[in-house]
């Protein structure tokens, strides 16, 4: 533990003892008088100017009818829908965002910190000026570059991009197969659980027989092979598992599929590229914190290199990476918000527009606040249990 | 038996001279096998990274430099398929200094001349660093000044500042006002008087679980609710208190980290010669504690001159602003990578220069000085 210094405002005076408490209160009552003057000129200012210019206060809005055009929705949505249904969708689309966001860029994040460190010059360098190009840039100009160059030289619809059967790529988005699960999928889920299960299992006893023994089971190749050949069994076996309903073009349009709309192509690439960036250095950093020692100490001990990553090296490297990483999930979280600036409805955008019509910003900015913060909330003591667990135990 | 003859020349072990190292191993093609195919997964990542370039390089070059127009108008750029790198070439002063009058640019010219003067002073440690403190407190006076005018100079009205000009200023004044804030801040949390470190918690933890964006929304829409009606302000002042309240959080917590790496015996030491408060914290654990987050502290002023540009949502425009504004010009229509490139170069240089003027105070460590 590091020593936290007593610093007490009350030492500017040296009465002590009882003169000492007297003191203290009366720079609190101080506070308190400040604080409580200032609150009400504010709140007293708020009512007038309210009032003067005729905007009503509550959250009595949200059950009007709104009729804000929104374009790219998780759940299905009318222009005849209340402002709290479509603030509700814009909440979703934020936390939709925020989930895909994290996990992307942090898969990427690590591929770039792995190949910050390794061996390989040319891959070392190639990784070091994308770091230092993205991190070097604001994440706004990311946004408008990717909105307004990359998408703009994609083709049209009539021209799309076809990379894969049933994927399309054109100028209004990103056209994928739409799954339709069947009974059949359900069996195959539910096999890739059980796997999963059975996978977890074998680590535990595999673990006590290490600690016992000294000798552990083969638990990657056992794992792989549940995880891989029991869903593709229950697959052969069961009649029908998926089918794909195709993105048609129609007109001058793709129907049908699943479209990644050119606003949330561009604000999940702005944001997972740039995040990426940062992760990648908290990889790097990590990493390069392990001593090459412990490296060596394992392999003399007879360690096979995968149990030296697994048992040495990254419980170390992930003490020094996931407290950084913490800032890393909720700064995309809170940088999501830039969706305002291409148009990607959420929850800001759509805030924005309903304060652009009735001028109740205090209620907006006051929801826009509480749910960011959940959002905060809830990662960061996700991320401190993930810390806990890898921090030393000090006795 | 026969006799030996050569008595007279003693047996000396002479070593042959060492033969150099086998080509493989040393020079460009050692480095090469050792940096670059050491193994068959770094061999195949190599020539997949080859290709990649090669793929990407050539064009990229041709359309930067070789087919790039570099004077000219509109017309010339259409005939050409490189980058129309003249667009930059009749738009940079609108980039820079946004719609302010064309007599008076020399003003902003001349501040931008003071700034990389005593940034670079800074940078080279040619001033005392009383004096730095001092020249760094002062030069946003003498900024806005050259800017506003007064005295003399014809005032430009603040609807007319713009371009990197405004990014420079909305980020300068941020930093320089947060820092005594944050500091404030970060004492107040750390306070024995419950009340006033609860005030402190509660204005540091809030701003720092939002975005910016809704500080900026608040500042720019909300705070004329909360002024008196006789009492408004503009909205450039607005966003800029927005961005200082913001940055203040931040510097706060960074402020407070180094706070927390003084051992308890520096301010049992100060208090036992019996100074008082201020003096224990200006004198002894201030001036130890800032030096051990400098390295930080340059890191929150980056991230705070990136953030600046935000302030387009809400209806300044800024370096970033202006560059997207002039995208729009029907003249000049389908030239945005051109305009964006230049701007992130822009953006890069100032940032990374900054970066590294933060790495090299990182290396020469909290002590030195």
């Amino acid at each position: 533990m590091r020593c936290v210094p007593y610093v007490n405002l009350s030492a500017i005076f040296s009465a002590g003892g009882a003169g000492r408490t007297v003191v203290n209160l009366l720079i609190q009552g101080a506070v308190v008088g400040v604080v409580a003057f200032v609150s009400w000129t504010l709140f007293d200012n708020t009512q007038a100017n309210l009032e003067a210019r005729n905007i009503a206060s509550g959250f009595g809005f949200m059950n009007v009818e709104g009729g804000l055009p929104i374009n790219d929705t998780l759940l299905p949505y009318e222009p005849s829908d209340t402002y709290g249904y479509a603030f509700f969708l814009g909440v979703l689309n934020t936390l939709y965002v925020a989930f895909l966001g994290i996990i992307l860029s942090t898969i990427i994040g690590i591929i770039i910190g792995c190949a910050r460190v390794s061996s390989n010059w040319i891959v070392s360098r190639l990784a070091a000026v994308y770091v230092e190009v993205l991190r070097n840039v604001p994440l706004l100009l990311t946004l408008f570059f990717t909105y307004a160059v990359v998408l703009a030289s994609l083709p049209h619809p009539r021209r799309s991009f076809n990379p894969l059967a049933g994927v399309f790529i054109n100028n209004r988005g990103i056209y994928l197969p739409d799954p339709h699960p069947h009974t059949g999928f359900w069996f195959v889920s539910a096999a890739l659980l059980l796997a999963l299960f059975i996978t977890y299992l074998v680590f535990r006893i595999s673990k006590r027989k290490r600690d016992l023994t000294g000798e552990g089971l083969p638990t990657a190749r056992i794992g792989f092979s549940l995880i891989i050949i029991l869903p593709a069994l229950v697959f052969y076996l069961a009649p029908s598992v998926l089918d794909f309903e195709f993105a048609v073009l129609k007109g001058f349009n793709y129907r049908g599929g699943i479209v990644l709309r050119p606003e949330f192509s561009a604000l999940m690439f702005g944001l997972v590229l740039y995040t990426a960036a940062f992760i990648a250095e908290n990889v790097r950093s990590g990493i390069q914190s392990v001593k090459k020692g412990q490296t060596e100490a394992a392999n003399a001990l007879g360690l096979k290199s995968t149990l030296i990553m697994r048992k040495v090296v990254l419980p170390q490297a992930l003490r020094v990476s996931i407290p950084a990483t913490t800032n890393d999930y909720t700064s995309l979280v809170k940088n999501s918000s830039l969706a305002v600036a291409i148009g990607y409805p959420d929850m800001v955008s759509i805030g924005g527009t309903i304060i652009g019509q009735n001028d109740q910003a205090i209620e907006i900015i006051g929801l826009w606040m509480a749910v960011y913060l959940a959002i905060n909330l809830v990662i960061s003591s996700l991320m401190n249990w993930a810390n806990s667990k890898v921090q030393v135990v000090e006795r | 038996m026969s006799v030996v003859t050569h008595q007279s020349e003693p047996l000396i072990f002479k070593p042959l001279p060492a033969q150099s190292p086998p080509l493989t191993l040393v020079g460009p093609i050692g480095w090469l096998r050792e940096n670059l195919f050491n193994g068959w997964f770094n061999s195949l990542l190599t020539l997949c990274c080859l290709v990649l370039l090669g793929g990407v390089i050539p064009p990229l070059f041709s359309w930067l430099f070789l087919d790039a127009t570099w004077v000219g108008d509109s017309d010339t750029c259409r005939q050409q398929s490189g980058a129309c790198w003249s667009f930059i070439g009749h738009k940079y002063q609108v980039f820079f200094v946004g719609t302010y009058p064309s007599s008076e640019v020399w003003r902003p010219a001349f501040a931008g001349v003071l700034l990389a003067f005593l940034s670079l002073g800074t940078a080279g440690r040619f001033f005392h660093r009383k004096l730095l403190v001092l020249l760094w407190a002062g030069l946003p006076f003498a900024l806005f000044f050259l800017i506003n005018g007064g005295l003399g100079l014809t005032v430009v009205d603040q609807s007319r500042w713009g371009g990197l000009m405004l990014s420079i200023g909305l980020a300068l004044v941020g930093i320089i006002v947060s820092i005594p804030l944050g500091i404030l801040l970060a004492l107040g949390r750390r306070s024995g008087v419950v009340i006033i470190k609860s005030l402190c918690i509660g204005i540091i933890e809030p701003i720092r679980g939002v975005p910016l964006i809704t500080i900026l929304f608040m500042a720019s829409v909300m705070m004329p609710l909360f002024l008196p009606e006789n009492m408004q302000i503009n909205n450039l002042l607005r966003v800029q208190i927005g961005i200082i309240l913001f940055s203040s959080a931040y510097m706060a917590e960074v402020v407070r980290g180094g706070l927390q790496a003084i051992p308890l015996g520096q301010i049992d030491a100060a208090r036992a010669i019996g100074l008082s408060y201020w003096k224990m914290n200006f004198l002894v654990v201030l001036p130890q504690a800032l030096r051990h987050v400098l390295p930080s502290l340059v890191g929150r002023c980056i991230a705070l001159f990136k953030d600046t540009s935000l302030v387009i949502i809400v209806g300044l425009l800024d370096f970033l602003g202006m560059a997207k504004a002039a995208t729009q010009d029907s003249e000049w229509l389908g030239y945005d990578a051109e305009a964006y490139i230049f701007c992130a170069l822009v953006y890069w240089l100032i940032c990374f220069g900054m970066s590294r003027y933060g790495r090299s105070i990182e290396m020469r460590g909290p002590t030195a000085q």
